[in-house]
């Protein structure tokens, strides 16, 4: 450990982290505060970093749970399916692949960890395009299935389970071998609840990605009611700021969820989101 | 042992990895094949042939073209000057104090990174609005500054993007460089100290170089991070519609070539150029902070 700090540089240092606390903090506090003024106060005049009581109220919040703002409650549910059929699709389909890898020698074994490293290091951008092309083939576009399908095998949490696998004792899968279990009864039985910490890391990070996906989701959905979230609120930008309504409230209604599981989730999130960073 | 082969242990690892290796064909090498090939093409309903290196050609004769790649390369090292140092000081500094609160500090800085990119465009949009009481605006008051209009001009609006890269990403950059921290023994600090070494000394000597492959994999993922940004573009510029392209992205003007005008050919060898800007500008880095060296 280092020296002892004195207690000046203790201070310094205290203050140094409360000040960057708080610009990390700040854009939450000026949507908070956007979101309890009328839009027409922001439209005419911007964001006033001032609280003005006077004008707060609790409209803007009102008006997205009624009838006028339905498209808003359709993208949040759409948001949910997406993010709830993906992160099962997901984890499941991931964790197997992971546990495959890790767990048997086979002829390819190293030609298919090589290419998994491989589509973790191509952006997805690269090959938005030609996906999109095929969607249209499929007759996937304005889909849902247009939205998960493709990357509902994705390589990170193939990636984050092959490690996790690799560390646990192959003798489980002897084990269960003169048990009796078939090869995919140890795997569901013995290896899924041994593999419970990293299902949680990987739920939390791949439902946060979802939850977050804006440009593959951009392509594919097109009508109105399809939207998710994301798409839907960047619809609602516009020069002219007619909807800071919906635009604000919605903004707040759409993180909420996530500083809740994080609240509650924390050092899942850490694990997770720091795969690859060591070790690697 | 069942007498159904799928059961056998021979073919069971192969059951294991069909998603992937379905998914694999299926939704990267096809496209990727299909891509590489398209840039050589027009696309078109029913016609599409191969016109060479004609999309290629328009693409190195069109000012947008030049006006992304600038722009992504502008922001990306800024993100590299910004996004390195500071995270890895940061990060130091809350490994080696024992302070109240850092826990809360830490996280504190890390909820931006939780944010979409869209709610992070829409506050900053209000942050960093061109009215009189628009925040930044008012601030720019107290200094006696003048409103003005902040991504109405090149300058202004590359600063918005990098304050907001660094608002979003300090956190789980300083996360990245604390878990390779705290790998590092603390007896080598001690044994340091015993030979006279002070903090800037142990910083330099042990740290740093503790941090190397770290440093690397957070270079390399703000590389590709950074020429792949689009979103925070789209939203602060109403959807990818900057005034004389000063927010154009390269995956904006693929977005735009391939997406909004259908022109699958050009997009396709903007991506391309995309891909192979990248890993070229990878190998420097790499090249450039020795991992191809041997250790010692």
């Amino acid at each position: 450990m280092p020296a002892k700090k004195t207690s000046s540089q203790t201070f310094l240092l205290f203050a140094l982290f409360a000040v960057l606390a708080v610009l990390a903090l700040f854009p939450f506090y000026c949507l908070a505060l956007a979101s309890f003024k009328p839009s027409k106060e922001l439209l005419r005049y911007g964001l006033n970093i001032k609280l003005q009581p006077e004008l707060l109220s609790f409209h803007n919040y009102s008006f997205i749970f009624s009838a006028g703002a339905a498209k808003y409650m359709d993208w949040y549910k759409n948001s949910a399916i997406v993010t709830v059929v993906y992160t099962i699709g997901c984890l499941l389909l991931s964790s197997m692949v992971g546990y495959g890898l890790a767990m048997y020698r086979f002829v390819g074994r190293n030609v298919l960890f090589v290419f998994v490293l491989l589509v973790m290091m191509i952006p997805v951008e690269m090959i938005m395009l030609p996906l999109y092309k095929q969607m249209i083939a499929f007759n996937l576009i304005d889909s849902f299935g247009g939205v998960i399908l493709p990357f509902v095998v994705s390589p990170l949490p193939i990636f984050f389970f092959r490690q996790f696998a690799a560390g646990l004792p192959r003798d489980f899968l002897d084990a269960g071998r003169i048990d009796g279990c078939t090869e995919y009864g140890i795997f569901f039985k013995i290896f899924v609840p041994l593999m419970a910490p990293a299902f949680g890391a990987m739920a939390i990070v791949q439902s946060l990605a979802s939850w977050n996906s804006f440009v593959w989701p951009l392509i594919v959905l097109n009508s109105g009611d399809k939207l998710t979230l994301p798409i839907g609120l960047a619809s609602l930008v516009t020069p002219y700021g007619n909807n800071y309504d919906i635009l604000i409230a919605g903004s707040v209604l759409a993180i909420v969820p996530i500083m809740l599981v994080f609240i509650f989730f924390q050092r899942f999130f850490v694990s997770g989101l720091t795969v690859g960073g060591v070790k690697g | 042992m069942k007498s159904n082969w799928l059961y056998s242990q021979r073919i069971a690892p192969y059951v294991f990895v069909l998603p992937f290796v379905l998914s694999l064909a299926v939704f990267f090498l096809y496209p990727m094949a299909s891509t590489l090939l398209m840039s050589f093409q027009e696309v078109l309903p029913g016609q599409t042939h191969f016109i060479g290196w004609g999309n290629y050609k328009s693409m190195a004769h069109d000012d947008s073209f030049y006006a992304a790649l600038w722009n992504s390369t502008r922001y990306t090292l800024w993100t590299l000057v910004v996004l390195i140092p500071l995270p890895l000081v940061l990060a130091a500094l809350l490994n080696s104090a024992r302070m109240k609160w850092s826990s809360f500090f830490r996280s504190a800085l890390f909820v931006p990174t939780l944010t979409s990119v869209v709610v992070a465009g829409i506050v900053f949009r209000l942050v960093f609005g061109s009215l009189d009481d628009s925040v930044m605006n008012q601030i720019r008051h107290l200094f006696g500054l003048q409103t003005i209009n902040w991504m109405g001009s090149s300058a202004t609006g590359m600063f918005v993007l990098v304050v907001l890269a660094t608002w979003r990403f300090v956190g789980i950059n300083i996360v990245y460089f604390l878990s390779a921290l705290q790998t590092i023994p603390g007896e080598l600090y001690e044994s340091a100290e015993i030979d006279g070494a002070n903090t800037w000394h142990k910083f330099k000597s042990i740290t740093l170089p503790l941090l190397k492959p770290v440093a690397i994999y957070v270079i390399t993922i703000s590389i590709y991070g950074g020429y792949s940004m689009f979103t925070e573009s789209f939203m602060l510029w109403n959807g990818n519609r900057s005034p004389n392209d000063i927010g154009l992205t390269m995956i904006g003007l693929l977005y735009r070539n391939g997406v909004e005008q259908n022109n699958l050919g050009l997009g396709s060898a903007i991506g391309v150029a995309l891909l192979g800007t990248m890993m070229v500008l990878n190998l420097v880095a790499l090249q450039f902070f020795g991992l191809f060296k041997k250790e010692e």
